[in-house]
């Protein structure tokens, strides 16, 4: 029997039926149609498939789908304000913080949870913060660039 | 879900009873506090339990509270919880250093430290730091609740002295004495995200001339299950920590050390990397007690 999951994904309800053993990040592309969130390992070790539940970056590949019923879940198509790119997905674009782009969600969604928690990071907690965030294409420089540009933009605006 | 498998019931009990009635009614029923063991084990067709028990919706399992007795964990509290209590990482830098050294950021937002004794890993990061802090495991069950010191509740690897029906639903740590403080040191080839070829917790109670009183050394992935050293806790009792002392201490771990040949290391290897751990963190432990009153 499927079960009956109400939930909130990027502050709207939603709701959807899911088995008991299904993952989030299967009812989120199979069943919600949210395919933003990517599937790397399916072994919580690559990251790809980052979102906030309640505010915790989690892999969604480690949590049950059932487990998001009256839960609060981000994923990457809740961080832009309608068109306007959140500060990250913008300095990611003119950085080049990425190539074939399947890591970008969940570093995006990792690096806003580091900014959320530390507005200042330094390059070592930057480093330390996205361990768990594999790239394949960009040796993670450009990345790493990209969300100490943004912390910088974002204080610089928070100061004006 | 694979065509033809039996579907898998969820369940989010709402109450320890609730939780020990269903685990004891349906022996193949799994907990489910984190997941970063279980469900890579279920995905890998290693586990194939008939139900999850998700044990994240009872409050007594997630909640961490502080009084003047000491730190109570709740079992499925995860491991970024704990890292960002403030007291724990001024009373147990050396737990906060564990819990901090678990996986990644993901998986600290996913893991707990409860799953982390309960996976019975030998090289599980947080057991030795709770090992040296006097961690009691809180074990409910059918016929009620007992209480197990962490030392003696994993029994090999992947096994503990959970009965079926049996539940951890806390780890309770005493508040340390004054200057008194910990530490914990893994070795890993990388800089991060790697599991432990060897690792120690010290802690120790220093007096005001700085003679250390009182002392407890574990040791992790160099033996079946984590270990209480009491031969290398008393090499440093008595001592100012000088050389000779830590010196001692650190032979005293890598004899107790029954490690084996793996991908990760060699016994030899290990027996040695476990004695410089166990020497360094003495030091730093020793450093942060002089600075707690």
């Amino acid at each position: 029997m499927k079960l009956h999951i109400n939930t909130t994904i990027n502050g709207e309800p939603a709701e959807f039926l899911c088995d008991g053993h299904e993952t989030l990040v299967s009812a989120l592309r199979n069943t919600l149609g949210l395919t933003g969130t990517k599937e790397g390992c399916s072994t919580g070790d690559c990251g790809a498939c980052s979102v906030l539940l309640d505010g915790r970056l989690v892999p969604s590949c480690l949590v049950l789908a059932p487990e998001a019923h009256g839960r609060s879940i981000t994923t990457i198509e809740g961080i832009a304000s309608g068109d306007t790119l959140h500060p990250l997905q913008r300095v990611f674009l003119e950085d080049a913080a990425l190539q074939c782009g399947v890591c970008t969600p969940g570093f995006i969604i990792a690096a806003k949870a580091l900014l959320d928690a530390n507005p200042n990071p330094t390059e070592a907690q930057a480093r330390f913060w996205l361990a768990g965030n594999l790239c394949r294409c960009t040796g993670y420089d450009k990345i790493i660039r990209a969300v100490l540009d943004t912390a910088a933009t974002m204080n610089e605006a928070a100061a004006v | 879900m694979i065509p033809g498998m039996a579907a898998i019931r969820y369940e989010a009990p709402a109450t320890v009873a609730d939780a020990v009635n269903l685990i004891q009614a349906d022996p193949a029923a799994r907990i489910l506090a984190g997941g970063t063991d279980l469900l890579v084990q279920f995905r890998a067709g290693v586990r194939q339990p008939t139900a999850f028990v998700d044990v994240k919706r009872i409050p007594d399992l997630v909640d961490i509270a502080m009084d003047a007795g000491g730190l109570r964990l709740g079992a499925a509290a995860c491991a970024a919880a704990i890292g960002e209590q403030a007291h724990v990482r001024r009373l147990w830098p050396g737990l906060a250093e564990a819990v901090h050294l678990i996986g990644s950021t993901q998986i600290q937002g996913r893991g707990t430290v409860g799953g982390n004794v309960c996976n019975a890993s030998p090289a599980a990061d947080t057991t030795c730091a709770l090992i040296v802090n006097r961690a009691m495991c809180l074990i409910a069950g059918p016929s009620g609740e007992r209480r197990v010191p962490v030392e003696s509740f994993v029994t090999g690897p992947g096994r503990t002295v959970l009965a079926p029906g049996e539940l951890l639903v806390a780890l309770w740590i005493p508040r340390p004495a004054p200057r008194t403080a910990d530490a914990y040191l893994r070795l890993i080839p990388r800089s991060e995200m790697d599991i432990a070829v060897a690792g120690a917790a010290v802690s120790v109670t220093l007096d005001p001339a700085g003679t250390c009183t009182a002392a407890r050394v574990a040791i992790g992935a160099v033996a079946p299950t984590a270990l209480l050293v009491p031969a290398a806790a008393r090499a440093l009792v008595g001592t100012t920590l000088d050389e000779s002392a830590l010196r001692a201490a650190a032979d005293a771990a890598g004899a107790a050390a029954r490690p084996i040949d793996d991908k990760r290391g060699t016994a030899a290897y290990r027996r040695t990397v476990v004695g410089v751990l166990t020497r360094r963190a003495a030091k730093i432990a020793a450093a942060r007690a002089e600075n707690r009153r």
